[in-house]
């Protein structure tokens, strides 16, 4: 039995990852910002064999209350073995570059608000010497694009905190995991045409659970996208800046 | 290359696509705005539907599979509640390991229970179990106008008789109570009988029923005179013997692209039947095997459908009453085997007495045959009038979830009750086939 804390449970990724959980017999922990739909999932993964399911209503942005839900989270588990923070938004691109305020709260949604909850989270984590922290970035953090690049921003922001983060924890035994999935077929991406390049949640979900038991630094999700970006981050910016990729 | 709609049916037939496909996740949410403000909108489930009863052409449909949740489960007495987009596959997942069952299962397993409902699908065990919306004990139903409404046999009796086979056009179901059957195991002792024609299965089927909670025949729809009907009975009990595995997949996974054409021609058919048959003749017999190669030997592989080609394939299931049945299914074999069509699958099972349980559910006392045709179109659809004809006189039904073709004169004729289904429908709430079917025929 693993002690599995998950932020942004509502969300259609992390509900997959949490699936996997439920079915080992797992302790969960959910927080999310809509208490109907949380506990819908709750009580789903009840039914398909948690050993029990613990849910906390919280909005990522109201900082105040990090540390407190997090605390009580922690509590109803009873440690942590792996922490998944996986909540976000998909900016309206337009709109966050006519208005900076609302570029700053999508900021504030899928990059501080991370940063802050990590933050509660290594420093709960660090003296015990043990669990994992799983954050959903994504390979869109890895270049700068029209279509983007405020959540491409937000997302490589993460990244880059994470790497610090892992460096400062390495030898501590809390691991580190960034995530950064490609294309994945769910209600934020819903308005997308879908093609070969698409995957599913549940295989997300797969990827995520391997790469925190073989304590993994960085995945792409599926794997296939590693290539992809490596191949787009060779571009130099000068051609790159012309592409509308 | 034209690009394939994203919910789309088995048969792969439609020409038309929605203008808008929308998904839903959660119960407790609203009726998307887009689609009220659309001229219809229309549940999918997971578009296991041959024809277009699943599709709502130049309008909205709405995908249920996200909404797949369990509410519910007691394993002490089998009642379980999940979402309507939950798949039986999923269900069978998360209950046979407790010892529960689905109370009724089609011939694949990935039908989500909301299509199960609005279908009213029946299986194997239709002889004592009847359909699976008898076993239905309450649903809620989310009307277009924001209303919410339970319904059982005792709350709202008429939307709950109206929506269990109401092909999806009452609402949309948000959640749904049903009961479970026990089970010692997931395995079934099966029992394969040979017969040599149509008249020694009408002999040989009651008393089979009579052993077996589960009864279905494969016949060779191409053989000829004495031997016209030959086929193999398959029965099989629900067993323990938990410790075999659940069978390995064969070499063939998955059909991974539709070919142009159809694969699937008369000297194929023909050479497929012969084999089949004297392959399960040698082994008939008793065995124990696991529950999914018995009631779902086709999952086996993925996208089967995909070899019928670009142009798909038609199904045509009819359910003739008792005393009709052997000459009307003689003659619909002699008419297809005059249009060298011929069928791989060819299925014949006899049905319970049980009452209907929806207003326009299909199954009912009598025979039901169904059977698959390469679409070649006109030939192929005079060949389907034809059965029509046969199906109409002898007093029989045609399976609306299976059809994409039929005329409004022979569905008004099969199901005159169907206004009452009309005057219960959500006005927001329409599909291709209810267009099509429901034509004035004035
Ligand atoms: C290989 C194969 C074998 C089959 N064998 C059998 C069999 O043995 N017996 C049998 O009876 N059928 C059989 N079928 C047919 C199949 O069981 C039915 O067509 C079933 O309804 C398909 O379910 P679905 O989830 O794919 O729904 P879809 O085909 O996507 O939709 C079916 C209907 O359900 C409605 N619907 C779905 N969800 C909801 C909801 N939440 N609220 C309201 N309406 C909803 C849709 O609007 C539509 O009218 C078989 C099909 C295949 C492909
Ligand atoms: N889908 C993709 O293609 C893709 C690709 C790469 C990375 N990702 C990342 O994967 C993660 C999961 O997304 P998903 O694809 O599973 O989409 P999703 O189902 O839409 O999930 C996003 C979740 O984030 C929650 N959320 C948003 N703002 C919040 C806030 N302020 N406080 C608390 N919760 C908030 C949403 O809650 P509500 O339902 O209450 O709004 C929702 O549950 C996200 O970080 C996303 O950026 C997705």
């Amino acid at each position: 039995m693993k002690k599995i804390l998950i932020i942004g449970a509502t969300s259609a990724i992390a509900e997959a990852t949490a699936r996997l959980h439920a079915e080992d017999g797992d302790r969960l922990a959910l927080i999310a910002r809509n208490e109907s739909h949380l506990e819908a999932v709750a009580q789903d993964l009840r039914q398909r064999g948690a050993e029990s399911v613990s849910s906390f209503v919280m909005d990522a942005n109201d900082f105040a209350r990090h540390e407190e839900v997090l605390a009580a989270a922690d509590e109803s588990l009873g440690g942590i073995d792996f922490a998944l923070i996986a909540h976000g938004t998909l900016p309206d691109q337009e709109l966050c570059e006519r208005s900076a305020q609302s570029m700053r709260d999508e900021f504030s949604t899928n990059c501080t608000s991370t940063l802050s909850l990590v933050t509660v989270l290594a420093n709960m984590l660090e003296p015990r010497g043990a669990g994992s922290i799983g954050v959903i970035t994504s390979v869109a953090g890895d270049r700068g694009r029209a279509s983007n690049y405020v959540y491409g921003a937000a997302k490589g922001a993460v990244g880059l905190f994470l790497g610090g983060l892992r460096n400062r924890l390495h030898g501590s035994g809390v691991h580190v995991l960034t995530i950064k999935p490609g294309f994945v077929d769910t209600p934020m991406t819903a308005d997308f045409s879908k093609g070969p390049l698409w995957a599913t949640p549940s295989v997300i979900a797969k990827g995520i659970r391997s790469a925190q038991k073989r304590r993994r630094d960085v995945v792409h999700l599926p794997g296939f996208w590693l290539m992809i970006m490596l191949l787009i981050r060779l571009i130099p910016e000068r051609i790159f800046k012309r592409l509308s990729i | 290359m034209t690009e394939e709609p994203r919910y789309g049916s088995w048969g792969g037939l439609q020409e038309g696509r929605s203008r808008r496909e929308l998904r839903l996740a959660w119960r407790d949410d609203r009726l998307p705005e887009e689609a009220l403000s659309d001229s219809s909108c229309l549940c999918h489930g997971n578009g296991r539907s041959y024809g277009d009863s699943c599709l709502n052409d130049g309008a909205t449909l709405m995908s249920t599979r996200g909404m797949d949740r369990v509410i519910d489960f007691d394993p002490a007495t089998g009642a379980f509640e999940c979402e309507p987009g939950l798949l039986i596959k999923e269900l069978l997942e998360i209950t046979v390991p407790h010892g529960w069952f689905s109370p009724v299962v089609p011939g694949t397993q990935f039908v989500t229970i909301g299509g199960a409902v609005a279908n009213d699908i029946h299986g194997k065990n239709h002889h004592l179990a009847g359909s699976f919306g008898s076993h239905v004990l309450s649903f809620e139903l989310l009307r277009s106008d924001g209303s919410r409404l339970t319904c059982s046999e005792s709350e709202n009796p008429e939307l709950f008789r109206g929506t269990i086979g109401g092909l999806g056009l009452t609402g949309l179901i948000t959640r749904i109570r049903f009961r479970l059957k026990h089970v010692p195991g997931a395995h079934i002792e099966q029992e394969k009988h040979v017969f040599r024609n149509l008249s020694q299965f009408f002999e040989m089927t009651e008393e089979l029923e009579n052993r077996f909670e589960h009864t279905v025949a494969w016949i060779d729809c191409l053989s000829k005179g004495r031997s016209l009907g030959r086929g193999i009975m398959m029965c099989g009990n629900h067993a323990s013997g938990s410790s075999l595995k659940a069978p390995r997949a064969g070499l063939l996974r998955s059909v991974p692209l539709t070919p142009p054409f159809t694969l699937v021609n008369a000297p194929m058919i023909r050479a497929f039947n012969e084999v089949y048959f004297q392959k399960n003749a040698l082994s008939a017999g008793s065995s124990l095997i696991h529950h999914r190669p018995f009631f779902f030997p086709l999952d086996g592989v993925e996208n089967w459908n995909r070899i019928y080609g670009r142009r798909g394939f038609h199904q045509y299931q009819c359910v003739i009453p008792h005393g009709a049945a052997e000459d009307a299914i003689g003659d619909m074999l002699k008419r297809i085997r005059r249009s060298r069509a011929g069928s791989f699958l060819a299925v014949l099972k006899r049905m319970g007495s049980q009452k209907p349980a929806g207003i326009l559910s299909f199954s009912r006392p009598g025979v039901t045959l169904a059977l698959d045709f390469s679409n070649h179109g006109a030939p192929t659809l005079e060949l389907l009038e034809d059965l029509d004809r046969i199906t109409r006189s002898s007093g029989g039904v045609v399976y609306c979830a299976k059809d994409a073709r039929m005329s409004p004169e022979s569905f008004q004729s099969y199901y005159p009750q169907w206004r009452e289904l009309e005057r219960l429908r959500d006005p927001a709430f329409n599909s291709s086939f209810w267009r099509r079917v429901t034509k004035d025929l004035s």
